[in-house]
């Protein structure tokens, strides 16, 4: 009866004009499609921000490359930087959040539905403005088109003085709208969790993906806060002629450092506390186990929070602050390792003794824990303001945050799709595609990212045009490129099992895991109210009390 | 029957959290604060820093009226609120436009200072770091003022309309809790510009 209702919903969608279904994606304030919208949006911005990593690999390929001009691989950097910064990792996760939260905690939309629209258009609307750059942000100099001071826009080279043109402006204003629209998603899912939860859904049974989200969006109020405030400073510096990052006026550059980086580090966090989300939700069910240690999990992600938040100037330890400063911004560095470690140890204590199915959903959670445990402990040496000193502004560092972001972040990301894309399409993911995307993605990652450590610690800065042969830089780089290369190919098998899976892929069902968490008990793809009547939940895994109702966890709580 | 939704037990026991609309309007307020925490941190940083006059010192009068305008405001919000919910129209209202009026006359007490500063001192954004720092601070808060008279005079429309009653007074409270957290900021400013600041 059900698949007649489906097969006669296809057949209306089949014989209404493109007009129409476009002016209801356009106009929807319905949380799931808004997330599905959120991802497909990333992955645009993601394929973009992949060929300029790409135009840069191909420019370091060989020393004295002249692939691209030195202005143009200015651009490329920045782009790069500032387009997976904001316009990939920050959409796609505020997506999946979007599209699960209120599934997971038992809820018929989000708290601001049209509000939820409004911050969508908006980050979409920074996504453009920063790409129009490359039309419009000339200006009447003639001085160069796309943004090309870097992804920190460091004072005072973004001033009007070393920046003509309108290439900084639209990169400020592109930030600043994107901003807001992340503030506004960010008081929307907590406002959600908090107040709308299914009954009986107390804290303390949330999904912990609920949970971490949770956090992720008090440190996005607190932290994308200060970097809105400080762009508005620059374009009073830019356009009203005021003097807050002038140093020839008194105006200090170092303001601009801390108040970037204020945002810039627990930006870091942002993005992979909802990857922390994603392995907590994938790792148990996979190791048909449940999470071990969920009050410790949620208590340091509460605390990777706040430490979070004082750890900022890591990134300025060679600009010259006093020891005092140095040792304190070392020390909570460190100290933020013990909570991560805490996790690192509970999702090993989750799949031991478990019955682990490797499917691609855990291979790449697998991925993930191991390389972001090496992306942690080079963050510890560089957390040492001595090693620091060394290596700051070396390819060493961007090995590392590549490694956080890459290596931790795109892969729970990888997981996260495989996981849920039978949920939001009501197909599964090819398997064998994506053990094939897994393993290229996997070996193309480490050629590119494991080696890419050495030329650093030899002392290739980040950011240079070219080099000089015979450094021992030269083999090292071209293997670099070889791996994105790779890394390249694995995306397009991923995209290629997208698109065949949404029309090939076998149907899933409602459950296709046998998982726990409340987003299962509803059909694939999820009706437009979500669920019927509103679910009553008394465990921490509602679906396995109701799977299993002669041994429910609510009897342990 | 698979693509069928799974039963699960339906809503019985009383089930209570907290209103949406405050929570939201919370996490606004924290925000913010963050955005004028960065602004404050910026305004004291650069005390004292500027290479040229002119400085606050000289120029800077205490602008005692107005604030006791804001400030005051807070309480006949306040009072409104609690009206509207006894279902007290008439007077609610007559707070309401109170409230209105005393925000009003605090921008306009900030139009009359800046006046004094650029026509008789010749202090524009531009003319120095002091400048630069308190038009910005000063300006933000004056523009969170204004947002704030917006919304308060569409709220009176609307209940001149006859259109608000005890029943959106939960929604009205939000708004009032703007409104406070638009006069706690000015006690932050007020403190650091007027009193600090020289």
């Amino acid at each position: 009866m059900s698949s007649d209702a489906i097969a006669i919903q296809t057949a209306e969608a089949a014989g209404r004009p493109w007009v129409a279904t476009l002016h209801e994606w356009v106009t929807t304030v319905d949380h799931k499609r808004l997330g599905v919208l959120y991802i497909l949006y990333a992955l645009f911005f993601l394929v973009i921000g992949g060929i300029e990593a790409t135009i840069i690999r191909i420019q370091l390929m060989h020393p004295h490359n002249d692939f691209v001009s030195p202005q143009v691989f200015n651009r490329m950097f920045t782009m790069h930087g500032t387009t997976m910064i904001f316009f990939v990792a920050m959409p796609i996760l505020f997506g999946f959040a979007n599209y699960l939260v209120p599934l997971m905690i038992g809820a018929r939309d989000m708290a601001f539905p049209r509000l939820n629209a409004f911050s969508f258009w908006l980050t979409a609307f920074g996504g453009l403005l920063l790409y129009f750059s490359l039309l419009g942000g000339n200006g009447l100099y003639g001085a160069g088109n796309a943004p090309d001071v870097g992804w920190w826009a460091y004072a005072p080279l973004a001033s009007r003085a070393f920046s003509p043109g309108h290439s900084s402006d639209y990169w400020t204003i592109a930030l600043l709208a994107s901003g807001f629209g992340s503030i506004g998603t960010a008081i929307n899912i907590i406002a959600t969790i908090v107040s709308m939860r299914c009954p009986g859904m107390t804290l303390s049974r949330m999904p912990l993906l609920a949970w971490m989200n949770l956090v992720m969006s008090g440190m996005v109020l607190l932290a994308i806060s200060p970097l809105s405030a400080a762009q508005i400073m620059l374009l009073v510096d830019r356009y009203l002629g005021g003097h807050f990052f002038d140093t020839q006026a008194g105006g200090s550059a170092t303001l601009w450092m801390h108040f970037f980086w204020i945002f810039g580090h627990p930006e870091v966090y942002v993005l992979i506390i909802p990857c922390f989300a994603f392995a907590s939700e994938i790792i148990p069910v996979f190791s048909r186990k449940p999470i071990f240690g969920y009050p410790v999990m949620v208590g340091a992600t509460v605390c990777i929070g706040f430490v979070s938040m004082s750890v900022w100037a890591h990134h300025m330890f060679t600009i010259g602050m006093n020891s005092y400063a140095n040792s304190f911004f070392t020390i909570t560095t460190m100290a933020v390792g013990v909570p991560t470690g805490i996790k690192i140890f509970n999702w090993l204590g989750t799949m031991w003794g478990g019955k682990i199915q490797f499917k691609t959903p855990m291979l790449f959670c697998i991925g993930f824990l191991f390389q972001f445990l090496i992306a942690g402990l080079t963050g510890i040496m560089l957390a040492s303001s001595p090693f620091d000193w060394q290596l700051s502004g070396s390819y060493f560092v961007v090995a590392h945050f590549h490694y956080v972001i890459v290596g931790g972040i795109l892969f729970a990301l990888f997981g996260a799709f495989y996981y849920w894309y039978p949920k939001v399409t009501g197909r599964m993911l090819n398997e064998s595609l994506g053990k094939l995307h897994f393993w290229l993605f996997v070996i193309g990652f480490h050629l590119t990212f494991d080696l890419m450590h050495i030329p650093g610690l030899l002392g290739m800065p980040r950011r240079i045009y070219t080099y000089e042969p015979g450094r021992g830089w030269d083999t090292l780089n071209y293997l670099v490129t070889i791996g994105a290369f790779v890394q390249g190919i694995a995306t397009l098998v991923f995209v290629a099992n997208l698109v065949i899976s949404y029309f090939k892929g076998t149907r899933a069902g409602n459950d296709p895991w046998d998982a726990w968490t409340l987003e299962w008990s509803v059909s694939s793809p999820p009706p437009v109210y979500n669920f019927a009547s509103l679910p009553t939940v008394s465990s921490r895994r509602p679906l396995w009390d109701l799977k299993h109702p002669e041994d429910p966890d609510s009897r342990y709580e | 029957m698979s693509t069928m939704a799974t039963p699960l037990p339906e809503t019985t026991a009383a089930w209570k959290l907290p209103y949406r609309g405050e929570v939201g309007m919370a996490c606004l307020i924290i925000a913010e604060s963050a955005i004028f925490t960065i602004f404050v941190v910026a305004y004291l940083y650069y005390v004292g820093k500027s290479l040229s006059g002119p400085t606050p010192r000289g120029v800077l009068e205490t602008p005692i009226f107005y604030t006791v305008c804001l400030l005051s405001s807070s309480l006949t919000i306040h009072f409104a609120g609690k009206l509207l919910e006894r279902g007290r129209r008439a007077a609610f209202l007559a707070l309401w436009l109170l409230t209105v009026i005393l925000g009003v006359l605090f921008l306009c007490g900030t139009g009359q200072e800046w006046h004094r500063l650029i026509y008789q001192h010749g202090l524009t954004i531009s003319t120095n770091l002091f400048g630069t720092t308190y038009y910005s601070l000063v300006g933000l808060h004056a523009f969170h003022v204004t947002v704030g008279v917006i919304m308060l005079s569409i709220v009176l429309l609307l209940g001149l309309a006859g259109r608000v009653g005890p029943e959106q007074s939960r929604r009205v409270n939000v708004l009032s809790l703007y409104w406070h957290f638009v006069d706690a900021v000015w006690v932050v400013v007020f403190t650091v510009v007027y009193v600090l600041g020289r």
